[in-house]
């Protein structure tokens, strides 16, 4: 199965996307089957999508109309009390630590990881194999089963309570060099061949030939970087207590366990913590799909 | 040769350097440190050497049975749910136009992206005695008489947390299945078509071997997100009421958090990674007797 994958790889990132490819529309015919597969899928979408409207909504609602016997589905009168009262909290300091450690995390695991994934892939050094094993056999472990000792150890070097606790162990993760070494794969050994006979030197031929090639690859990391982050909330939980380096997803816990009832505010405080992320994958979201699926392709 | 053999070495490993420190310092070193300190009395103020004690502990330990039979319950429900439900949803949408395969694609993938806080948070409020739509739609359809408290009975909660559990773990599988069945080879697909095959034979016999490396792939990420489920009890039930909803994944945490018995829970820990390594090997194993 590795074998007609790796050699399936190249031909696979020189189309867009996978999914423009799909053939012919018209021969799929509407049969009873597809028509009523279709209504289940629009009720699901439904089902899947309110949630988010109950936040969004919700976030617009007065105490009263919460509380009301029969549920408002709209808030005809909304108020923007429940922000008023989200912003007096440090709601904005949540916000901007979260986007701090989300594009720290980002930019670090994105560099290291190119170079890593490049090394991986096209250096013939010594032990190559074993780190590679090393790295897969270690994704397939519980993530969160190394937090006891994680913390000990960021309180020993004193990054407790600080972003970095909570950045490093991301950078760490070995899913990016994972994912890079399958984009450096499609790289033509020819390219690096004549790098080297053109007399370039190594970190010549990585940032003019490599890192333009992988582009795409870095792009999906990037992106899958940062959602992650933002989401990781049991990492967060665990290394971060002071009110001053709370993200927002611990700002959202913290209402919830001191204000349980009152939804308005909660809502409010889950609204601030999911659009931005939302919006930023509906914005790259091409670049986010691609970037799973090629992590998906065992090497 | 040799001078260039070194070049090489000297090369890879400065190019990996970077991405092995972050790795090597703050993944492998604290997995390694999670195996010693198992077998350690660790709390705040003690720390010695016990043995097996800590194992032995669990074994005896009623909560963490029960912790374990909920997280097993959690796995073999959702799991093959999420697999089902996936490919079926990746089956209708994946013929669709391009731009409407987005949107399902998309709709799908939405609860993981919101991010399981605030997704726990809206559920906590649906699911809400009182206030929860989901009693008064229930109630209005003559499904239920009067309001029910589903997050605070004991039959009702892990169910609960295993439909939020499924709608926030089927957007990647989506995802995946898709890809895999939009580069399903066409012209087999039609050459059986042609010789009079039904649309269900091409998809037992043509489509599902193609697509098995996806199908195993999703059935390991599925299982190590299953048994790691953690944010949604700590939020909805605190592993309550009654333990009814303690899973392993808590329980680590209430040891090693709350009590601060670090080395009972890495013991925990380590054997939560065994089983997992466990149930892996299973799903490799059929999947490979599949496959022929």
């Amino acid at each position: 199965m590795s074998a007609i994958q790796k050699a399936d790889l190249p031909s696979r990132m020189k189309k867009r996307s996978p999914e423009t490819d799909t053939t012919d529309h018209s021969v799929h015919a509407l049969t009873p089957y597809r028509v009523l597969s279709i209504a289940f899928l629009i009720f699901l979408t439904i089902l899947f999508i309110f949630p988010l409207y109950w936040i969004v909504t919700g976030s617009f609602k007065t105490q009263q109309v919460i509380n009301a016997r029969v549920p408002v589905w709209f808030p005809l009168n909304p108020t923007v009390g429940n922000y008023e009262r989200l912003f007096q909290k440090p709601a904005f300091t949540w916000l901007f630590n979260t986007v701090l450690l989300c594009a720290a995390a980002m930019g670090l695991t994105c560099v290291s990881a190119a170079m890593g994934g490049y090394a991986l892939a096209k250096k013939n050094f010594r032990g190559r194999t074993f780190l590679f094993s090393l790295f897969v056999c270690a994704m397939a472990l519980p993530k969160q089963v190394i937090l006891i000792p994680l913390l000990k150890e960021m309180a020993f070097l004193k990054l407790h309570n600080t972003l970095w606790a909570v950045i490093l162990p991301t950078v760490g993760w070995p899913f990016g060099v994972f994912l890079m070494k399958q984009f450096s794969e499609g790289i033509p050994n020819e390219m690096l061949e004549a790098a080297r006979i053109d007399g370039a030197g190594e970190a010549r031929t990585f940032i003019d030939i490599i890192l333009p090639m992988i582009k795409p690859g870095i792009g999906a990391l990037a992106i899958f970087t940062f959602i992650t982050a933002w989401n990781d909330y049991f990492l967060q939980l665990i290394m971060l207590n002071d009110t001053k380096v709370l993200t927002i997803s611990l700002g959202i816990a913290k209402l919830q366990s001191e204000l349980s009832t009152d939804y308005g505010l909660i809502m409010a405080g889950a609204a601030l913590g999911s659009i931005p992320i939302i919006i930023i994958f509906l914005l790259f979201q091409k670049f986010f799909t691609r970037g799973i699926t090629m992590g998906a392709v065992k090497g | 040769m040799k001078e260039a053999r070194r070049r090489e070495n000297i090369a890879g490993y400065i190019f990996m350097a970077p991405s092995l420190l972050f790795f090597l310092g703050f993944v492998i070193f604290p997995m390694g440190m999670c195996l010693v300190t198992s077998f350690f009395n660790y709390t705040m103020t003690d720390f010695s050497f016990v043995g097996l004690n800590n194992y032995k502990e669990m074994f005896g330990d009623p909560i963490f049975s029960k912790a374990l039979v909920n997280t097993i319950i959690i796995v073999v429900v959702s799991v093959p749910v999420t697999c089902m439900f996936s490919l079926w949803v990746a089956s209708i949408i994946f013929k669709m136009r391009p731009l409407n395969t987005s949107f399902f694609r998309c709709v799908f993938y939405l609860p993981v992206v919101t991010g399981s806080v605030a997704v726990t948070v809206v559920w906590k409020w649906i699911f809400n005695n009182y206030t929860g739509v989901l009693n008064y739609l229930f109630k209005s359809l003559g499904i239920i008489s009067k309001n029910m408290n589903w997050l605070g009975d004991p039959s009702t909660a892990l169910w609960c947390i295993i439909t939020i559990l499924l709608t926030t773990s089927v957007g990647q599988p989506i995802v995946l299945y898709v890809s895999a069945l939009s580069n399903v080879d066409h012209s087999l697909t039609e050459a059986a078509s042609v010789d009079g095959a039904t649309n269900m034979q091409v998809f037992w016999r043509i489509k599902w071997p193609q697509i098995m490396p996806t199908t195993l792939y999703i059935l390991v990420i599925t299982t190590i997100n299953s048994f790691q489920c953690f944010a949604l009890i700590q939020l909805l039930t605190s592993g309550g009421p009654n333990n009814s909803t303690q899973t392993i994944m808590y329980y680590i945490y209430y040891q090693a958090f709350k009590l601060n018995r670090y080395g009972y829970g890495s013991a925990m820990g380590i054997i939560l990674a065994i089983i997992i390594a466990v149930f892996s090997a299973i799903q490799f194993r059929l999947a490979k007797t599949d496959n022929g």
